[in-house]
């Protein structure tokens, strides 16, 4: 019992850098739902049931442009799809839990707990329920409190544009397009997507730059000539919750 | 129920099903296609950069200069400073420029 409160604890230290780090993106992003016309109490849920932060961000920006919604619900799936490659990689860790908390763990399995499950998994340790739930439960209540904050909060900004709202999330996706850079062919891939979507933008239009670029990188990379096998990684995106 | 809840449930159950997904599905095959995996491993950062170009494409010289900074920020440094060097540059020119 005191070991696995060990473990529980030893699991909730390593979500301590997660939480501090992702505070700014919930925050940020309850403010941005409420200016892109989601209510305080979808912009929690939001947070509460996807639980992934660039996909909500996406899903946000989608949603203020007015794109249908399926094609929203689609690009929140396309900027998750990475959790297929951690999901297959931790299987082999947890298969040993109960179905029951293995359904539970997958839901909690963000970029950094994909990140320290594996690392504690190639340490040879166990990678033990408490343990994960341990990191997996600090992330996720500040994640949502922090949401309804921002959320609370962005209603009182009096001037978005002052102070560069509207164009914060181009910054930080950018930012995510770069944490991705030691990916095979990244630089190709992500010239083939941005010539796509802007070429899209201008001739078909708004919202389908956006699966017309996305595809054009997806098969630029299946077309390209076979490599030696990489092992899966999780990218610099570990350090905030995405 | 509105459009926005809808979007919300549907976000959440596509984005469990990819949490859950690569165990259930991809862990059953011995091995997936190459090509299948390098299309895979291309998804983030090809739907991310249609999120950016457009945006690029049609900004302002505080706009551009703050994706600039934010981008050599990114190459040394990690995604919360890049932010914020980027989030600084734009606030500072578009109070100076307007």
């Amino acid at each position: 019992m005191s070991d696995r409160r060990g473990e529980f604890w030893q699991g909730v230290r390593l979500s301590v850098p997660v939480v501090v780090a992702s505070a700014p993106f919930a925050i940020l992003f309850g403010a941005l739902a409420v200016d892109n016309g989601f209510s305080v109490a979808e912009a929690t849920l939001m947070s509460a049931s996807i639980y992934g932060g660039a996909s909500q961000l996406v899903g946000i920006e989608l949603f203020g442009q007015h794109v249908a919604p399926w094609l929203v619900v689609l690009s929140i799936f396309a900027v998750n799809f990475r959790h297929v490659l951690y999901s297959a990689a931790v299987g082999k860790r947890i298969d040993h839990w109960p179905f029951l908390k293995q359904a539970i763990g997958y839901f909690f399995l963000v970029d950094p707990q994909y990140a320290e499950a594996e690392r504690k998994g190639e340490n040879g340790e166990e990678v033990t329920f408490a343990w994960y739930m341990g990191m997996a439960l600090p992330i996720y209540v500040f994640w949502v409190a922090e949401s309804a904050l921002g959320a609370l909060f962005g209603r009182l900004i009096p001037n978005p544009h002052a102070i560069g709202l509207d164009f914060l999330l181009p910054i930080y996706f950018l930012g995510l397009v770069m944490s991705f850079r030691k990916r095979p062919r990244w630089l190709p891939i992500v010239v083939a997507s941005a010539v796509a979507s802007m070429i899209a933008y201008k001739t078909v239009g708004s919202p389908w730059h956006v699966s017309i670029g996305a595809l054009a990188g997806v098969l630029f990379a299946a077309a390209m000539p076979i490599r030696p096998e990489e092992p899966v990684t999780s990218d610099e995106t570990a350090e905030v919750v995405s | 129920m509105s459009t926005t809840l809808w979007i919300i449930i549907a976000g959440a159950v596509a984005t469990y099903l990819t949490r859950i997904g690569g165990h259930l599905v991809i862990s059953r095959f011995e091995r997936i296609h190459p090509r299948v995996e390098a299309g895979l491993n291309a998804v983030p950062a090809a739907v991310l950069t249609t999120l950016v170009a457009p945006a690029a494409m049609s900004a302002g010289p505080a706009e551009l200069a703050a994706l600039g900074v934010a981008a050599v920020v990114s190459l040394r440094s990690g995604l919360m400073t890049m932010f914020l060097a980027g989030a600084a540059v734009l606030i500072a020119l578009r109070h100076f420029i307007g």
